[in-house]
């Protein structure tokens, strides 16, 4: 069947900002789409209100609306465009429930615009678990029992029926957020009732359980013509009861026999047709009874998922774009497989290799939640490897993670609590495969760790065959080591990190002695096909064979390094220049090789780059492609602080680094160097000091006074950074910062309290400068960039006075370091004096939204000049930002760790960010405010509860709101300070003052807005107990006064104005 | 200990022995398929060939009672990544390591799997040895050049059964989807070329009365058991050298509906004119689309097979009825006078996916009406 000529104009709806549960997998799935769309001359529209996707450049789709994902604003923008369809399942869970409720609200009738790929039928019918339980019934299938509760006494009737343990689910959360097990009565009513709270309908399912069953995922395709295809299998290390999010997952399953895998095959393609998916991916979740093999159907998706982004790069088949054309019509057999050319894509791919995806999570940041894994997801990213057999994709994988190891164990790091074994095992938590790991060194037998951890036993002897190569290693030192047994230890996924330390030497040297014997990886292709038909397409990975397939060009090229799994601190905005960066050398006839390791990211995707190596970001891997490819240059500003901590090893070995010298981002990161460079500029900076020890901070900490702000250097995002009001919280903060990075020392500031915040983003190509951006954080100094909203234009008066200076230093410091390529500088302006805060000579997390709100594409720019153009020759102008208001707004994951304080400091917490554009600074905010999830009132009642110095600026907040129609309580003291001001205020007892409280007005539903300040770290009792109530009753909760003074803006917009949706393109002027 | 692949061509790769340990030789094939090395192994049709499955870790879940396509491994030599000596699945009643050396079969694992079968797609099937008993490089080049060729040998006499026989047995637990048993006993007469035992579970779970002959059976004492339909079986070999049993199938047809699989559709093809020809280097997979040309559906099947029929030399009364879309060769031929449709896949997976399973309803119908079904444009769905 040829495409359908009706459909010309499509609307594509985006997931949004980055969040627990939907990372940019659907910036990959989402980019795909567009693509493919505009392939067959079909004009696309996309809305996504996350500025920091590659699929919100202005050059993917012909109109791009960075607006929020709300009925709202989407039916807005369809009257505005009047699309012939929308193409909804690119976007995760959230783009497809908007897509029910716009259909809901009869919007797409309204307008006559149709669902393609899926139908909100087939969507209900997978999200009501009655309909699907039918579905999965009417084709002879099985699901686990269980019913749905609405209260205590429902969830206790099912408990009577089913017995302990009990899978309890949220109905419409992401992620299975809020959900859990529950082993006896207490947790089932702590469970449930959260759930029942959480659930947007009041619901939990409560199940039957099947904790311990193998789980599996299959990806399906289905077209038109109702041909079905699966894409891959992928089987969950960890059994039931993890989140397949948390879970470490192989591909292609390994331990079904044909038999069972062709059962479960028929059972994917007979839901995907009982639900009635039209065309296009969907992801079928099966646990299967280890002991007697009864196999259960879990749930499906009816649309692209993490899981079809992670089959995608796994298999080289690339899902979204498939099903983007099969929504408009086309057939299997009509498109071909990218990879062969000579093949269509209606086929099952074949791996001749094992995939392993491990995920990353950020427990660290999160110190009140149990690093424990359940079926609420909580990781922030993950990392994917791939190796000829699963040992060596397993180790691979763990030290592509980042996260200090370098392959399973041996690596000179233990974590493992020997007497915490059998605990330790028995419940996942994130370190689990190490005490697996552990345990099997110990000489622990396979069944019997399979019965405690009920990890497949297959596994298991894998893992036990890659401990007796440990084993035999440790038996030698590097000199006696035979050959043989190295050649086998790099078989088996062993870094030369590890072999360092099993052989009591060091990295350098393993690598020589390696490199002596010839021992050296072979890189082969992902084709699809297991080599069956040639590949076009260089996807690369390494592995230890006989035959090397990497055919390097004798083209003038350029290797980009990757961000590695997204983290906290350093996500897809990394990702966003990386693309970009490739894009830019590939447009200027530069062969663009990418290197990362993340599935999630448009970067991995095989058409972004010339070639693309699926590697680990570590020395290692990144040394052996280079000497492969002898690349004329390597991109490291782009990629975070994983390609910088690699920038001088990699020129020590004669890798030539393009851009700013690792010398130059050295300098700015070394306090005593660039103090006194900013010494020679007259730049003025707050005191500081480092220090190596706790003796010496104290000492500094005399010299400069407090408050402090404390922090580990060469970290990013925030970690371990606080800031110090005294003696005893700074001897405590030393100690962690030492124990963050303990090979570089500490740094110490002056904290400046109640400063400006400024972010400026700019280029430098050596002589000239240009300013990307200057941006006023609404927060004050003192919370993290990355957790600050921040705006273009500056809006505060002081922030505009002080502008020409903050663009002086700005050029003075880029010229003075010679900077070649991007840069980024934190200010503070604080009595009328501008301070710099921090200097990075490399990419920011501002990157992609400064592109957003300016149209210049600094990352692209910044490539350019990497090459040696001028800024002056690529034309590059200052933009002036006068025809609207941009304002970025983190994103924050309060609700998937529950216990948290909610509260803003200098670490950061946020994973993602939305973009609010608006003609004036109230709509912007508003916008950036829904975009984030918060729905700010039109009226009410204000919960007011500040610090004291916030008081007299509380003021102005409060008379507004009040002038808003808004009715004032507050607690004592504040409220006392009100009413001597003239305000109207009720006053409420605080939680230990007697009752009703503060807290039982907040649950009871009697108040629509909070504002609470925190008195100073560690906040008491009382605020906290605020923060989470007004959290667990989704009552908008603002922390900082300046927060408040913009919310009311954005109120006093929502209660007067029509809101305006203008696209990017008309924005910055582009037909 | 040591193990070599030593080719025709002069290529040696090496690796480690994998079950027993001694010296085979044969046609060196790769096949694609991710699951099913038990039934790959136990296929009659790869009698004679060195099989290498591309995917790495092989024995996962052991060798079981169930899966079988045969008595016996029949394969002459395996070559695989990574044989797991440790098996996992509630099924498993050996590993495939004691399984290979129970029944004498040489094997080869930690080899280069990759560049085999890239060497393999560019120089086409090649003989082998596969040798773990020591002997030098020469030796093996030399016991490699001196195999015989496929199309020299008469594999079908080696794997056919010796005798008459019935079959009853259904593919009996993990089933899938269940059968409508509408052959009322109808009596099928199979003529075993190698059959894969589970082409006999699918006709008997159709409700055929299932009795297979010996495939040098004369076309007369098969007709005399008054058959209402004839399968003609898969197997190994080259089709070119069957001259007696093309013959033997050139008298049946027409008297009787035939259904034919792989070998069974070369065999037939040949007994109407048309030739065969050898691929360079086949298709064997459990991924591969084809298109049934009359419907437009696509299948994704499970293949494997050397040789494939020259649709230039298809006598005017075959309507090609399915073609691969890797390659356009001929997957399928339906008679357009008298009751016959062959394809030369193998719908009845073991290994591989399900989609063509509808050939054997197809079949009840064929037998049935005793005459050609037509345009099939109807398909059932599951």
């Amino acid at each position: 069947m040829p495409r359908r000529m009706d459909i010309k104009k499509v609307l594509v709806i985006g997931s949004g900002p980055i969040v627990i549960g939907q990372a940019c997998e659907f910036d990959y799935s989402g980019t795909q789409a567009c693509k493919a769309l505009r392939e067959e001359g079909i004009e696309v529209v996309l809305v996504n209100s996350n500025p920091a996707t590659i699929m919100t450049d202005p050059d993917v789709a012909e109109r791009t609306y960075v607006e929020p994902l709300t009925v709202a604003s989407v039916r807005g923008i369809i009257a505005q465009e009047r699309p012939d369809a929308v193409l909804a399942t690119v976007g995760g869970q959230t783009a497809l429930n908007l897509a029910v409720e716009l259909d809901a609200a009869g919007v797409f009738e309204h307008y006559g615009v149709r669902m393609i790929g899926v139908n909100s039928k087939a969507v209900e019918v997978c999200e009501d678990r009655e309909q699907f339980l039918a579905a999965v019934g009417s084709v002879g299938l099985e699901m686990p029992r269980g019913s749905f509760a609405t209260d205590l006494e429902q969830a206790r009737a099912i408990r009577d029926e089913i017995g302990f343990p009990l899978v309890v689910r949220p109905s419409f959360t992401l992620g299975g957020s809020g959900g859990g097990i529950a082993w006896n009565d207490e947790e089932l009513t702590a469970i449930a009732g959260r759930g029942i709270d959480l659930s947007p309908i009041g619901q939990v399912l409560i199940e039957e359980s099947i904790i311990g069953w193998k789980e599996y995922e299959l990806e399906v395709m289905r077209d038109g013509a109702d041909n079905v295809v699966i894409i891959c299998s992928i089987e969950n290390f960890d059994a039931m009861g993890v989140h397949t999010g948390d879970s470490i997952t192989v591909a292609p399953a390994q331990t079904l026999t044909d038999r069972e895998y062709q059962l479960m095959r028929d059972a994917a393609i007979r839901i995907i047709r009982a639900v009635g998916v039209e065309t296009g991916g969907s992801n079928v979740q099966f646990a299967i009874d280890p002991d007697s093999g009864r196999m259960l159907v879990i749930e499906m998706n009816p649309r692209v998922s993490r899981s079809s982004a992670l089959a995608s790069k796994a298999t080289g088949f690339p899902i979204a774009r498939i099903a983007a054309k099969l929504a408009i019509g086309y057939t299997l057999d009509e498109i071909p497989n990218d990879i062969t050319k000579q093949t269509p894509a209606s086929f099952e791919p074949s791996l001749d290799y094992v995939v392993v995806k491990v995920p990353r999570w950020a427990f660290e940041k999160f110190p009140a939640t149990a690093p424990d894994l359940g079926t609420q997801m909580r990781s922030v990213g993950e990392a994917m490897a791939i190796g000829r057999t699963f040992p060596e994709a397993l180790q691979k994988a763990l030290r592509s993670l980042e996260t200090g190891r370098f392959g399973l164990g041996g690596d000179g790091t233990q974590v493992v609590e020997p007497a915490r074994l059998n605990e330790r095992m028995a419940t996942p938590n994130w370190q689990r495969l190490f005490y697996i790991k552990h345990a099997l060194l110990s000489g622990e037998s396979v069944e019997r760790i399979s019965r405690i951890t009920r990890v497949d036993p297959w596994f298991l002897k894998q893992i036990e065959e890659l401990v007796g190569v440990e084993g035999r290693l440790r038996a030698f030192d590097l000199e006696s080591v035979p050959e043989e047994l190295l050649r086998r230890a790099k078989r088996f996924g062993f870094s030369d990190r590890q072999l360092a330390v099993l052989l009591d030497s060091d990295e350098q040297a393993v690598r020589q002695r390696r490199w002596e014997l010839g021992l050296r990886p072979v890189f082969k292709r992902v084709d699809t096909c297991a080599a069956e038909f040639e590949a076009h397409t260089p996807y690369l990975y390494s592995t230890y064979e006989d035959e090397c397939e990497a055919e390097p060009t004798k083209r003038k090229k350029v290797m980009v390094l990757g961000s590695g799994p997204n983290r906290i601190g350093q996500g897809i905005e990394f990702d966003y220049c990386c693309c970009h960066a490739s894009f830019a050398l590939r447009e200027e006839g530069v062969e663009s090789i990418m290197v990362n390791c993340n599935p999630e990211t448009v970067s991995t995707d095989f058409d972004t780059s010339d070639r693309l190596y699926f590697e680990p970001l570590n020395l290692e891997d990144v040394l052996e492609i280079a000497q492969r490819e002898q690349p004329d240059g390597v991109i490291v500003q782009f990629g975070g602080q994983t390609p910088l901590k690699l920038a001088q090893a990699l020129k020590q070995a004669g890798v030539p680094i393009l851009g700013t010298s690792p010398e130059s981002i050295d300098l700015a990161e070394d306090r005593e160097r660039f103090g006194a460079l900013l010494g020679e500029l007259g730049i003025k900076a707050p005191e500081w000091g480092t220090a190596r020890s706790l003796e010496q901070a104290r000492e500094i900490a005399r010299r400069i006074g407090f408050p402090l702000l404390v922090r580990p250097s060469y970290v990013l995002g925030g970690r371990a950074m606080f800031i110090c009001w005294d003696e005893e919280s700074l001897s405590v903060m030393t100690r962690k910062a030492v124990a963050a990075s303990p090979e570089h020392p500490i740094l110490l500031d002056r904290f400046l309290e109640d400063a400006f915040e400024i972010d400026v983003d700019a280029l430098c190509d050596g002589r000239e400068v240009v300013i990307g951006a200057v941006m006023q954080h609404i927060e004050e100094a003192g919370i993290h960039s990355g957790d600050s909203a921040c705006v273009i234009p500056p809006y505060h008066q002081t922030v505009r006075k002080h502008e020409p200076e903050l663009r002086r230093i700005t050029r003075d410091l880029a010229l003075a370091l010679g900077v070649r390529g991007l840069m980024n500088i934190q200010f503070a302006i604080r009595d009328d004096t501008v301070y710099v805060l921090e200097v990075n000579p490399r990419a920011s997390r501002t990157v992609p939204f400064v592109a957003k709100a300016t149209g210049l594409p600094l990352a692209s720019l910044a490539t350019r000049v990497m090459l040696g153009r001028s800024l002056a020759e690529l034309g590059v102008r200052e933009k002036v930002v006068d025809n609207a208001v941009f304002i970025k707004e983190p994103v924050l994951p309060w609700a998937r760790f529950p216990g948290e304080d909610p509260v803003l400091g200098p670490e950061m917490k946020s994973t993602g960010e939305v973009m609010g554009v608006g003609v004036d600074f109230g709509e912007a905010f508003l916008k950036a405010q829904w975009g984030a999830g918060e729905d700010l009132p039109t009226e009410g009642r204000a919960f007011l509860s500040v610090h004291d110095r916030d008081k007299p600026g509380l003021l102005a907040v409060a008379r507004d709101l009040a002038g808003l129609g808004f009715a004032l309580l507050a607690t004592g003291g504040t409220a006392g300070f009100l009413r001597e001001h003239g305000l109207e205020v009720e006053t409420v007892f605080k939680v230990n003052e007697g009752r009703p409280h503060v807290v039982d007005r907040l649950l009871s539903g009697d108040v629509q807005l909070v504002i609470n300040t925190p008195l100073g770290a560690p906040s008491f009792y009382d605020e906290r107990a605020i923060r989470l109530s007004a959290l667990q009753r989704r009552i908008p909760l603002i922390t900082t006064l300046t927060g408040a003074a913009s919310a009311v803006r954005a109120i006093r917009t929502r209660q007067s104005q029509d809101l305006s949706f203008r696209c990017l393109q008309e924005l910055h002027g582009q037909p | 200990m040591e193990a070599i692949l030593a080719l025709e061509d002069g290529r040696v790769f090496r690796g480690r022995s994998l079950g027993m340990v001694g010296l085979t030789t044969g046609e060196v094939v790769f096949n694609t398929g991710m699951t099913g090395y038990q039934e790959i192994i136990t296929d009659p049709s790869y009698r004679g060939q060195i099989v290498t499955l591309t995917v790495p870790h092989v024995g996962n879940t052991g060798i079981n009672d169930d899966d079988p396509e045969s008595s016996r491994p029949q394969a002459s030599g395996l070559v695989v990544r990574d044989g797991s000596r440790y098996s996992s699945s509630w099924r498993s009643l050996v590993d495939l390591d004691h399984f290979l050396r129970t029944h004498h079969i040489v094997g080869i694992e930690e080899l280069d799997t990759r560049a085999l079968t890239r060497h393999l797609r560019s120089a086409g099937v090649l003989r082998g040895c596969l040798a773990s008993n020591g002997c030098s490089v020469e030796q093996a080049l030399a016991a490699a050049r001196q195999a015989p060729a496929l199309e020299d040998q008469d594999l079908v006499s080696q794997v056919t059964c010796s005798e008459v026989q019935r079959w009853t047995q259904g593919r009996g637990p993990l089933s899938g989807k269940g059968a409508a048993p509408r052959g009322q006993g109808r009596r099928i007469a199979v003529l075993d070329c190698g059959i894969k035992r589970n082409i006999l579970r699918l006709l008997v779970d159709r409700g055929f009365d299932v009795t297979v002959f010996p495939a040098g059976t004369p076309a007369d004492a098969i007709l005399a058991s008054e058959p209402e339909g004839l399968f003609l079986s898969n197997g190994p070999g080259d089709p070119a050298v069957c001259t007696a049993l093309v013959e033997t199938i050139g008298r049946l047809i027409g008297t009787v509906p035939v259904f034919g699989i792989c070998l069974g559709h070369q065999l037939a093809c040949r007994a109407l004119g048309a030739r065969t020809f050898k691929l360079k280097f086949g298709h064997r997979g459990t991924n591969h689309p084809v298109r049934d040309e009359r419907s437009g559906r696509v299948a994704i099947t499970s293949q494997n097979h050397g040789y494939a029929v020259d649709p230039d030399s298809l006598p005017a009364e075959l309507e090609i009825t399915h073609r691969s879309l890797y390659d356009g060769t001929v997957e399928g031929v339906a008679h357009r006078e008298v009751p016959l449709m062959t394809v030369q896949f193998h719908p009845e997976a073991a290994p591989g996916p399900h989609d063509a399973w509808d050939l054997f309803e197809d079949f009840v119908d064929l037998v049935e009406q005793r005459r050609p079904l037509g345009d099939l444009s109807r398909r059932r769905t599951a």
